[in-house]
């Protein structure tokens, strides 16, 4: 078999795990694929080289690939995403005096999100009625999982994010530095970043996103839509690998050798004992050593992970469209959903395996009615705060 | 040409921003700033209340001038992308070269065309630099490993330099290796046996 030659791009993040060792445990090799993989360092770039073909494929968050599906704030290109690359992953990490200011302002137990939201809009509203600076937070960008996360966590508790508090965009690598030098008060970001300023002792993780939506996509393996249609063999070889390369991380007994090439230089680039909590979902949340664990913190093929659901890009769309990010159309929520490709993944991964531990609307969210793809209006009805 | 368009470039190679902000002077572009590093950056780009801005694709911060295409508080006026929809060549180009262009929404683009294509060509002619240096550089390391070498074999085996030049070339010629390799490995050989 000729080899055929890929260029993929990613970001340094835990949750391209999939990708990373789809290539360097040889299954993309298995599959007749040379693959050169690209480290990129901001998003507006991955998808750039994506849309204009420099990359053939790419480590993607799902809402840009939505995004750039509906030319939201930039050019329009037809993407797909026949494979999850996570599910979850991200978390909320503040600063130790805004932690100390939640606790202070609990009523009840900080590990409900509904009840550190409440604490932060009482703390948000003592800010503002003393003339205080409003509080930043940092995400990731404008179409992403932890903007989004962020604002419906804050939503819940009466906060307008638009109007009481900063969102910043920030690049995950300059999310600790921001926290230490106070620029942010906290932010929302995927692994390794939370367990890093939590180890540097500039940050306690206030909530896992699993803890706010049970089960959002995360990233995806993106393809141009044209791509797609025009390569569905090499698509085929792709996804195998990358099915191959999942299962190979959540066998526990693989372990090691998954964080070693994880954690390589070229790679993610941190150290191994981080990726390990990550994908453990054991975490150390606080300086002082304690420790929270869930199962459910990344989802790297488990669970259903990695086939896409189109339920997933609805509810991303319909928190594009609650923050005014795009109107509200049946044309536009149906070319959102047709971005995550079930179908493709089926045709190639025939797993069998019944998929039940997802939650029955297949969002999970802390708040507010279960979620219904086909009836966004009664979503968006359901808040108070919104920007449409 | 509109000479009083106010530019800010982003980059965080001081020489190749300077390459670039010569070359918009030198167009007649009067309002251009530099701005480094990445404290308050929106914030500082605001203050300066730019027509275009012109950031490096390395800079992870050009994420966070996504941000301006966004309706919210922090953003005072809106930012298009230079190229549209239809010009996927500029685009390309751009991205190849390495940069990427920002301009406040309204700005008819064929007013700024020509700083794109300015920058296109600026960025380019600096890589060409950069891959010159590179090669000066490891030209030079070359010839100071041969020299090493060359030391090594003309105290070793009692050889003139001439002689000990001509061994080297002579056994890089048998091996099918550059003079440079084999000398790295006289040098390497003479280390462990030291």
């Amino acid at each position: 078999m000729t080899e055929t030659r890929l260029r993929i791009g990613f970001i340094p993040l835990c949750d391209a795990a999939a990708l990373l060792v789809a290539v360097d445990k040889g299954f993309a090799d298995a599959e007749g694929l040379d693959i050169e993989l690209i480290r990129e360092v901001s998003w507006s770039n991955v998808r750039d080289k994506l849309n204009i073909g420099l990359f053939d494929a790419a480590h993607l968050l799902a809402p840009v690939a939505i995004a750039s599906s509906l030319g939201l704030g930039h050019v329009k290109v037809p993407i797909v995403a026949p494979f999850g690359l996570g599910v979850n992953g991200n978390a909320i990490t503040v600063s130790p005096q805004l932690h100390a200011e939640i606790i202070e302002a609990a009523d009840s137990n900080v590990l409900d999100p509904l009840v550190t939201a409440r604490a932060l809009a009482r703390i948000v509203a003592e800010r503002k009625r003393g003339g205080a600076e409003p509080l930043t937070f940092g995400m990731t960008f404008p179409f992403s999982t932890h903007n989004y996360q962020l604002r419906f966590w804050m939503a819940a508790g009466g906060i307008d994010p638009d109007e009481d508090v900063r969102l910043v965009v920030l690049p995950p690598p300059y999310m600790v530095e921001s926290l230490t030098s106070r620029q942010v008060d906290a932010f929302c970001v995927g692994a390794p970043w939370n367990s890093v300023a939590v180890d540097l002792g500039v940050g306690s993780i206030l909530h896992f996103s699993c803890e706010i939506l049970a089960h959002a996509a995360e990233k995806v393996l993106a393809v141009r839509a044209r791509w797609a249609e025009e390569n569905p063999d090499v698509l085929a070889r792709l996804v195998r690998a990358h099915q191959r390369a999942a299962d190979f991380i959540e066998d526990v007994s693989n372990r090691a050798e998954v964080t070693a090439i994880l954690a390589a230089p070229n790679r993610i680039g941190v150290d191994a004992e981080v990726i390990s909590r990550t994908l453990e979902g054991r975490l150390k949340v606080a300086p002082d050593g304690s420790v929270r664990t869930d199962d459910r913190y990344l989802l790297v093929g488990r669970s259903g992970a990695a086939r896409p659901d189109p339920v997933q890009a609805a509810w991303l769309y319909a928190q594009m469209v609650r923050w005014g990010q795009t109107p509200l159309s049946k044309e536009l929520l149906a070319a959102a959903k047709a971005v995550f490709r079930p179908d493709l993944f089926d045709a190639i991964v025939q797993s069998g395996e019944a998929i039940t531990t997802t939650p029955p609307d297949g969002i999970g969210a802390f708040a507010g009615p279960a979620f219904d793809a086909e009836d966004i209006t009664s979503h968006l009805n359901s808040w108070a705060i919104k920007h449409r | 040409m509109d000479a009083s368009l106010n530019i800010v470039i982003v980059d965080d190679s001081p020489v190749r921003a300077a390459i670039l902000e010569e070359g918009l002077r030198e167009a007649g572009y009067v309002n251009v700033v530099r701005i480094e590093g990445t404290a308050k950056l929106l914030a500082r780009i605001y203050a300066l209340d730019p027509d275009v801005i012109l950031i490096d694709l390395e800079n992870p911060s050009r994420d966070v001038l996504e941000q301006m295409f966004q309706v919210s508080r922090i953003v005072k006026r809106p930012v298009a992308m230079f190229v549209d929809q239809a010009d996927s060549a500029s685009i390309q180009a751009s991205v190849d070269a390495g940069v990427s262009a920002y301009i406040v929404d309204g700005l008819k683009k064929e007013r700024i065309k020509s700083i794109l294509d300015l920058c296109i060509s600026r960025f380019n002619a600096f890589d060409r630099l950069q891959t010159e240096l590179e090669q000066t550089k490891s030209a030079l390391e070359e010839r100071k490993v041969i020299d090493r070498a060359k030391g090594i074999l003309m105290k070793a085996k009692n050889l003139s330099e001439e002689q000990a030049y001509a061994l080297l070339r002579k056994t890089a010629m048998n091996e099918n290796r550059k003079i440079a390799e084999v000398a790295q490995s006289v040098v390497t050989a003479a280390e462990l046996f030291k």
